[in-house]
């Protein structure tokens, strides 16, 4: 019993308030007493865990409500506006309940990591107080109970993403690496607005709750007005999650810190486009052309980030081209209507995917000292430098293995069971609309291709013979405690976050469907379960899959052949197309960035702004005023008697004019 | 008196004090001949005043008070101006030209 009588969820504002205050203290600190390492650890970690213990407080309070719907708690009027009226409220139901937990509780573990990993940076302070901020945004993106409210989220996590990118800016390509994730992203949010603008013209409301209670009376299934909604708010999560065709700036965010592509370009921030789509699942249940673009865009982004990652070279780059591919994933099940399993592989791709990158950080770490202590100018991130770690950090090597297993899909580890939730749901609905067996062929293709990569990864980074050098070698050493026992929970929960959610096939209660079903029982119902037959017939064939991209990364890549980055052949053939990412960036810097520079720079500068704004509009001005002046200065000649002479012309016209 | 030729002399008195403002270019001279055109409707008051009534004796005194003031105000400046430049010729004093 709680020692003072609250009001239903009366904690719940101190879930984002706390990394709110967190990230004022932590700015006022960067600004004020930058060296102050000590006070900005304990905060910054600290409201991270109190907010998660928040959150888990709000979270068993809904359990045991038992409610079926969400419960609004509001704060003030925030956009009165004639028509629209909308309340800065917070809404938690059993997803967005999901969404906090996995946000604090991950969130609080890479704050830790960072402690340790960012100990040596002049800008600490800094780098907390935008983590900080960044995890209040993403409360606010999931705890929302509206459009706009979710929106400010929406927009604040890309803002804190873009600092923490460009963060290290003295270097110009960290800085335009911010620079594209913040311009592709707009891109995205322009989506957004126009679905936002779209619902509140049809039905008036942009509260959660009114728009999912109309939008089945309001919209006829399948009509024009839904679909383009459903596109529209499906084009803001391709540039928010990463998807085709807006993925292009998940990579090149890489040039953060590790830990900020943990917590944002991995765990979180990215997963906000799979949030909405299951959030907004009543819409997308009436639109089967939204939700069939969702599940094929997925599909198709899961198996071509795939084929990327399996030519990088950069140890973050192919975490983060399979980051994108996970993404997919998790859109080909949202977009089948399996939000639960789309969820759930989100949670579980959480925990791994976090301790990949954590551990890629470990490794980074490890490789920068050893190269920092001999004054060597090599690349602590290219895994043709690296081979062998295993030997100088065992924990990492063997925590990264559970990840590996995890993510590749071999049982009984987590992503085994949201990976085949998701396959298992695409089969199901391919009964129904055969696309989806395009959809589900492609999915499994990309689950062949994981196994493969990131088996390369493990391989060519912590096996065979160590290539970093002779006199670096004496100088690589496993991370402090203080970085690896985030990597051991992470790892715990890698292991065991499957049983989150084991469908009836193992035995299991499938947990977390039951816990999301009054949230996602609107949406979209998949067609009944197959036969087991069936069910254990596409286990098998995903688990094998999985063994064979395993086995055959073992079996075709010699990471003793490998040579050093310097000494390296180039690429040739298809290796070349992968290892160029298809030439994707090319492509879009030469149909939109080049002209849009043309555009800029020909027309818009010198033609509008040099000739028409400075030429015609200024410049302009001034003349004209100093023509008006020339023909007033002549009126004053300075001499009395042409001035008595108008003054008596003038009186005899004023004279003449009274008297007639 | 009669009205008529005292109106024709003021008119006359008028016309020779513009003309002399007009033409003139010795700043003394210009100012005698605006204390001309002012006594020119000093004279229309009063050849009025017999018809109309003793409003415009009255004014004329009016008159003849401003034109004491403007006169110790206006030879006060000629004197500043003539001190400063050497010279009363108002085509030389043109320093507001536009």
């Amino acid at each position: 019993m709680p020692l003072l009588p609250l009001p239903p969820l009366g904690l719940l504002w101190l879930v984002p308030a706390l990394p709110l205050a967190g990230f004022l203290v932590n700015g006022a600190l960067a600004l004020a007493a930058p060296g102050a390492k000590r006070a900005v650890s304990i905060v910054g970690v600290g409201v991270l865990v109190l907010a998660f213990a928040a959150a888990t407080l709000a979270v068993l309070e809904l359990a045991q409500l038992h409610a079926s719907a969400p419960l609004v708690v509001g704060y003030w009027d925030w956009l009165p506006v004639g028509d629209l009226q909308v309340a800065f409220a917070l809404q938690l139901d059993q997803l967005s309940a999901v969404m906090i937990l996995v946000v604090t509780g991950v969130g609080a573990l890479i704050h830790l990591f960072s402690v340790g990993y960012m100990r040596e940076d002049p800008g600490y302070a800094r780098y907390f107080a935008y983590l900080n901020l960044f995890v209040f945004f993403m409360l606010t993106l999931v705890l929302g109970a509206s459009f706009p409210v979710m929106f400010v989220g929406w927009e604040g996590v890309g803002l804190c993403s873009y600092l923490l990118i460009g963060f290290w800016f003295t270097e110009k390509v960290n800085a335009d690496a911010g620079k594209k994730a913040f311009i592709v992203n707009r891109i995205g949010d322009f989506g957004f607005l126009v679905a936002m603008l779209l619902i509140f013209w049809h039905i008036g409301s942009l509260d959660f709750a009114t728009v999912f209670s109309k939008a089945p009376t309001a919209f006829a299934a399948g009509g024009p007005v839904v679909t383009a909604i459903t596109l529209f708010l499906f084009l803001g999560c391709t540039g928010k999650s990463a998807q085709i065709p807006l993925y292009i700036w998940l990579p090149d965010a890489m040039q953060g810190p590790t830990p900020v592509s943990a917590l944002i370009h991995a765990a979180t921030m990215v997963t906000a486009g799979v949030y909405l789509v299951a959030r907004c699942g009543a819409l997308f249940a009436l639109s089967p052309v939204g939700s069939a673009t969702v599940a094929g865009v997925g599909a198709l982004t899961a198996l071509f980030a795939a084929t990327i990652a399996l030519k990088q070279w950069d140890i973050k780059r192919v975490l983060a081209y399979s980051t994108v591919s996970q993404l997919g994933y998790m859109f080909l099940g949202v977009g089948t209507g399996a939000y639960a399993a789309g969820m759930f592989h989100l949670t579980t791709h959480a925990f791994f995917k976090a301790l990949l990158f954590l551990g890629s950080g470990s490794v980074i770490h490890a490789m920068h000292r050893a190269y920092h202590a001999t004054h060597a100018h090599e690349d602590a991130q290219d895994m043709r430098n690296m081979g062998g770690l295993a030997r100088y950090m065992p924990w990492t090597a063997a925590l990264m293995w559970i990840a590996t297993l995890a993510i590749a899909g071999i049982p009984p580890f987590a992503g085994f069971f949201s990976k085949d939730e998701i396959l298992g749901a695409a089969f199901a609905q391919a009964a129904v609309r055969p696309a989806w067996y395009v959809f589900w062929g492609m999915g499994l293709a990309a689950a062949l291709l994981t196994a493969f990569y990131m088996t390369r990864l493990m391989l060519y980074t912590f096996h065979g013979p160590n290539r970093t050098g002779d006199r670096e070698r004496e100088q690589l050493h496993e991370a402090p405690p203080l970085m690896t026992t985030p990597l051991v929970v992470l790892g715990v929960l890698a292991v065991l976050g499957g049983a989150l959610n084991i469908p009836p096939l193992f035995g299991g209660g499938a947990r977390l469907e039951h816990w999301l079903a009054p949230v996602t029982g609107a949406a979209l119902t998949p067609p009944a379960e197959a036969p087991p037959a069936t069910e254990w017939a596409l286990v098998v064939a995903a688990v094998l899959v999985a063994a064979l991209g395993m086995v055959a990364a073992f079996r075709i890549l010699k990471p003793e052949a490998l040579a050093p980055a310097r000494l390296a052949p180039p690429e040739r053939g298809v290796g070349r197309l992968l290892w160029k990412k298809w030439y994707v960036d090319e492509l879009y810097d030469a149909i939109v960035v080049r002209p849009v520079m043309w555009l800029s720079r020909e027309v818009l500068w010198k033609v509008v702004d040099q000739r028409l704004v400075d030429g015609l509009l200024v410049n302009g001005t001034a003349a004209a005023s100093r023509a008006l002046g020339w023909v007033g200065s002549r009126l004053q000649s300075g001499e009395v008697g042409v001035y008595v002479v108008l003054f008596v012309v003038g009186v005899l016209a004023v004279v003449g004019a009274v008297v007639r | 008196m009669l009205l008529g030729p005292a109106l024709t002399v003021s008119a006359v008195l008028f016309a020779v004090g513009v003309l002399g403002v007009l033409l003139r270019r010795n700043a003394i001279v210009i100012f005698m001949c605006v204390e001309l055109m002012l006594n020119a409707a000093n004279l229309t008051f009063v050849a009025f005043a017999q018809q109309v009534g003793v409003a415009g004796q009255i004014f004329v005194f009016f008159v003849m008070a401003v034109a004491a003031a403007e006169a110790a105000v206006g030879l006060a400046i000629i004197l500043a101006v003539y001190r400063h430049r050497h010279t009363l010729d108002l085509q030389n004093i043109n320093l507001l030209k536009g």
